[in-house]
């Protein structure tokens, strides 16, 4: 179905290859999930396969990449369309049309496919992707969920033989992950469609998966194999592999249900030991707290009452579904946004009656996408601008960031750092004015294992220098690692506020891995476990 | 009978708009410029859809009322345009004759009504514009362009579409902003947003022509590329000449045969073209507007509306000529004023608009959802 055969691709300006010498025959029917950190070139394979390397990124590809019999030499990705369809990391910036239906229908009107197979085909997507409510609804006005379900839908009904995704479900919630992944593995089981997927949060697919490509990176060949031998070595892995390897469970387990059979015996040997606590939880003076807060926009209610206290020393995880208010209680707190009704206090006063300096003083918020607090052209400018801002002598902020992510060269444009570069440089921005609360929206969103440990890091240092710290993410995982407190939000009002260990075990669509292993024990991340073997 | 409600076909709103535009254009007789206005507003009010674009015809009344402003402070400052009823002398600027402007100088009755009048023509002709942005969106007309002219059309919705998403941009830029504790306003502000709204915008269009390219925009199939040019030179030719008879027909003292003839051989040539490039496009239409009684009895409206005033222009232009020398009350065509009353059947003759939440299309932004996006 695809094959590449002695692939090697360099980017114009670059000094070494992407990819080299890649040898790989996907056949009809698989699914195909690729691996590696950020920046390792996942994507670059990925656009190989519907020629967008090299047609359109620029670049030389020597080999050939070869489709259903099409070589992408000769055939542009336009002329692929009706056997590769790929879906961006971003949907919103690949729209082209106004109206979800509109959208659906693009591919099929470029492909002339006749209109009642048309009518037909976007009424079976709908349907299979959960888009029937939304049909008529302009695409900008959508949940990031729905966005990247309609960027979904809009390929499938071209009816490629191939679907290549770039981390489909980055952007959704657990069960809205659950949703895509479960629709995509239909299609892989009833229409023997071929799947290509690129995603960091392993544990939502490598179940799924019948073989993995591994992109180390640095034009390193690739690992490729069945799911079971390259998670047994493979530097990425969801918790289920960790927690497996560590205790050395052979057949290597890549789902919850597989992994529940092998854990018997460890839950025996559990059974005398409770988790350690995490870092001794030191809760100091309050920093925030709402009070029946209310907030809406154009008289739809976002934040229906809420109440919730925050104090140094806190993690504060805030979870719900797209839209259930997270951002926006997030950006109340930083006030961008005005409450309707209710009290919130930041610091002893309303953060929307103060002006922009003395708010950042008192809380600091990194919005989902950290590169709009960047503006500078490089990292020293950032720093520069940042000091002079917040007042401080010159080089404090550059000297946050160095604690932050040590090897981060000044010249370099905030652009072309990693993922979790960007967000740390966006912090050390923000912290040098040294806010007691700190907001995080959807910090890991594009964080691959790494630099998601790296953040989780960070936030209990700053949680043990006296920060507070409250993010809203859909990570379960990371919400184990790192929370101290967990608060769950539905259609603007709090259904859940306690420890994590108690939230996040109560609901399975917020358990993280490791819980769902070790059930009814109260185990939340491979660390807990390892330090309770050790000792 | 129920009358169901439906979208109308945006070309038959667009030719209706046209043509009362064309009729506005042909007089300056405010009477007249009034009962069209007030024809389009009724149309607007019953049958205005219900998309982000309809809020634009409060907007093109705005300009309507800028542009007449304009028209008439253009005349104070550099009009020359006779009569004897001098209302003021302004100071006059010494300006050598042989440079044919003139500044300052008298002010007459007679100069400041052709101004106005001048003025409210120019100003209906951009309400007649505003009301078909009220009823029929252009995203939808463009949607309805020939395969011929299917490239253009998609060049111009992404065009419309960045507006939005810059307005997205700019919101994200102004929150970063004031999360970085900059409270500063005028130049610095402005340059500081530019950069990230400008940034964006790039990096979406990039990603945007690889999503059109990747789902198969430009696909040329299995057309002869010979088929494909005999389209595209049909078409323009065609369409350049119904523009050279349009400016033939509205211009005074054009040839005849500038008028009317080569209008209708440009709209010959351009469908034969439309055709040709349909059969070549390979492209085919989700859910194409439908063309039935209700578009063409709208469209008529607009056409007869058109038709009565050219005729009266060409018989006995006196009429629409409300230009006042010597100054008088200037006499109402009741005839025509009557026939203008025309141009507000489409308010019966359409369908009623689909209520949002009806199966139709299209349906409001909900306030939440925007609201979001603006996070």
């Amino acid at each position: 179905m695809i094959t590449f055969d002695h692939v090697s691709v360099t980017y114009p300006g670059a000094s070494a290859a992407v990819l080299t010498d890649v040898d790989l025959t996907i056949t009809a029917g698989e699914l195909c999930l690729v691996v590696g950190s950020t920046g390792s070139g996942k994507s670059t394979f990925l656009k190989c396969i519907n020629g967008l390397v090299p047609h359109f990124t620029g670049g030389t590809l020597s080999g050939r990449v070869v489709v259903d019999g099409r070589d992408t030499r000769e055939h542009r990705p336009r002329e692929l369309a009706d056997i590769v369809g790929y879906v961006g990391q971003n949907p919103l910036s690949g729209f082209v049309s106004d109206t979800v239906e509109d959208e659906l229908a693009y591919g099929m009107e470029s492909l002339g496919v006749d209109s009642s197979t048309m009518r037909r085909r976007v009424e079976e997507t709908l349907d299979l992707l959960g888009l029937a409510d939304v049909r008529s609804r302009p695409l900008l006005t959508l949940s990031a969920g729905q966005q990247q379900r309609v960027a979904i839908g809009s390929v499938l009904t071209m009816h490629p033989s191939a679907l290549v995704l770039d981390e489909p479900t980055s952007a959704l919630d657990p069960p809205a992950a659950e949703e895509v992944l479960a629709a995509l593995t239909r299609l892989v089981h009833d229409l023997g469609l071929t799947v290509v997927i690129a995603e960091h949060r392993l544990e939502r697919v490598v179940q799924y998966a019948d073989r993995i490509v591994h992109v180390p990176g640095a034009g390193a060949p690739l690992v490729i194999g069945d799911p079971h031998t390259v998670m047994a070595t493979s530097p990425v892995a969801p918790p289920v592999v960790r927690l497996a390897r560590s205790v050395g469970w052979s057949p290597l387990p890549l789902s919850v249900r597989d992994a529940r059979s092998a854990a018997t015996s460890l839950r025996e040997r559990l059974r005398d030991h409770a988790p350690s606590p995490g870092p001794v939880e030191q809760l100091g003076e309050l920093v925030a707290s709402a009070h029946r807060l209310v907030v809406s926009y154009d008289g739809v209610i976002a934040l229906a009452g809420v109440d919730v206290d925050i104090r140094r020393g806190e993690v504060v995880a805030v979870m719900g579904r797209n839209g259930a208010g997270k951002s926006t209680l997030l950006n109340t707190m930083a006030g961008l946004q005005a409450p309707d009704a209710g009290m919130l206090d930041v610091g002893g006063v309303a953060p929307a009656r103060l002006a922009a300096p003395d708010v950042v003083r008192r809380v600091a918020l990194v919005p989902q996408n950290p590169s709009d607090l960047l503006w500078r052209e490089s990292v020293n400018a950032e720093c520069i601008d940042a000091d002079a801002d917040a007042g401080v002598a010159r080089g404090m902020t550059r000297a946050v960031l160095t604690e932050l992510a040590p090897h981060i060269d000044d010249d370099t444009h905030p652009r072309d750092l990693s993922e979790g570069q960007r967000l740390a440089l966006a912090l050390a921005v923000l912290l040098v004015r040294r806010p007691p609360l700190l907001l995080l929206d959807e910090p890991t969103r594009g964080l691959d294992y790494a630099a998601k440990e790296r953040l989780a890091t960070i936030v209990q240092r700053l949680a043990a220098d006296g920060h507070a710290v409250v993010f809203a993410t859909h990570d379960v995982e990371l919400v184990a690692e790192v929370a101290t407190r967990v608060l769950v939000l539905a259609e603007g009002e709090v259904v859940s506020d306690g420890p994590t260990a108690t939230v996040v075990t109560a609901s399975p669509a917020f358990a993280p891995q490791v819980a769902k292993i070790l059930a009814p024990q109260p185990w939340l991340t491979v660390g807990q476990v390892e330090r309770a073997l050790a000792g | 009978m129920k009358r169901l409600p439906r979208t109308l076909h945006p070309l038959a709103w667009w030719l209706w708009a046209a043509g009362v535009a064309t009729a506005a254009s042909e007089t300056s007789q405010p009477v007249l410029l009034l009962v069209l206005i007030a024809a389009a507003a009724y149309v607007v009010a019953a049958r205005r859809a219900i998309t982000p674009w309809s809020a634009s015809y409060s907007a093109f009344m705005r300009i309507a009322v800028v542009v007449l402003v304009v028209r008439v402070v253009l005349y104070v400052l550099f009009g020359d345009a006779g009569g004897n009823h001098v209302l003021i002398r302004l100071p006059r600027v010494p300006l050598p004759t042989s440079w044919g402007v003139r500044i300052g100088g008298p002010l007459t009755a007679e100069g400041l009504i052709s101004a106005t009048e001048d003025g409210l023509r120019l100003g209906t002709v951009l309400i007649c514009v505003g009301a078909a942005n009220a009823v029929a969106s252009p995203a939808r007309l463009l949607k309805a362009l020939p395969g011929a002219l299917y490239e253009v059309g998609v060049a111009v919705s992404v065009a419309i579409s960045f507006a939005p998403q810059a307005v997205v941009a700019l919101g994200r830029a102004r929150r970063a902003r004031r999360l970085r504790g900059r409270s500063e306003r005028g130049w610095r502000a402005v340059r500081g947003m530019a950069v990230p709204v400008l940034e964006d915008a790039l990096e979406r269009s990039i990603d945007l022509a690889a999503a059109m390219d990747a789902r198969g925009f430009g696909r040329r199939g299995n057309v002869a590329p010979m088929h494909r040019r005999a389209a595209t030179s049909l078409t323009v030719v065609g369409l350049l000449a119904i523009c050279a008879g349009t400016y033939g027909l509205l211009a005074a003292g054009s040839p005849a045969l500038l008028g009317v003839p080569l209008m209708l051989a440009g709209a010959v040539v351009a469908v034969a073209g439309f055709a040709v490039g349909n059969r070549a496009s390979g492209r085919s239409h989700y859910r194409p507007d439908a063309w039935r009684g209700a578009e063409w009895a709208v469209a008529t409206t607009g056409i007869v509306v058109a038709a009565a005033y050219v005729v009266v222009a060409h018989r006995d232009p006196a009429t629409l000529d409300a230009i006042s020398q010597p100054l008088r009350t200037p006499d109402v065509p009741w005839q025509l004023a009557l026939t203008s009353i025309v141009a507000a059947l489409p308010a019966f003759l359409a369908p009623p608009v689909p209520r949002p939440g009806s199966r139709s299309r299209p349906v409001p932004v909900p306030a939440r959802a925007r609201a979001e996006v603006a996070l």
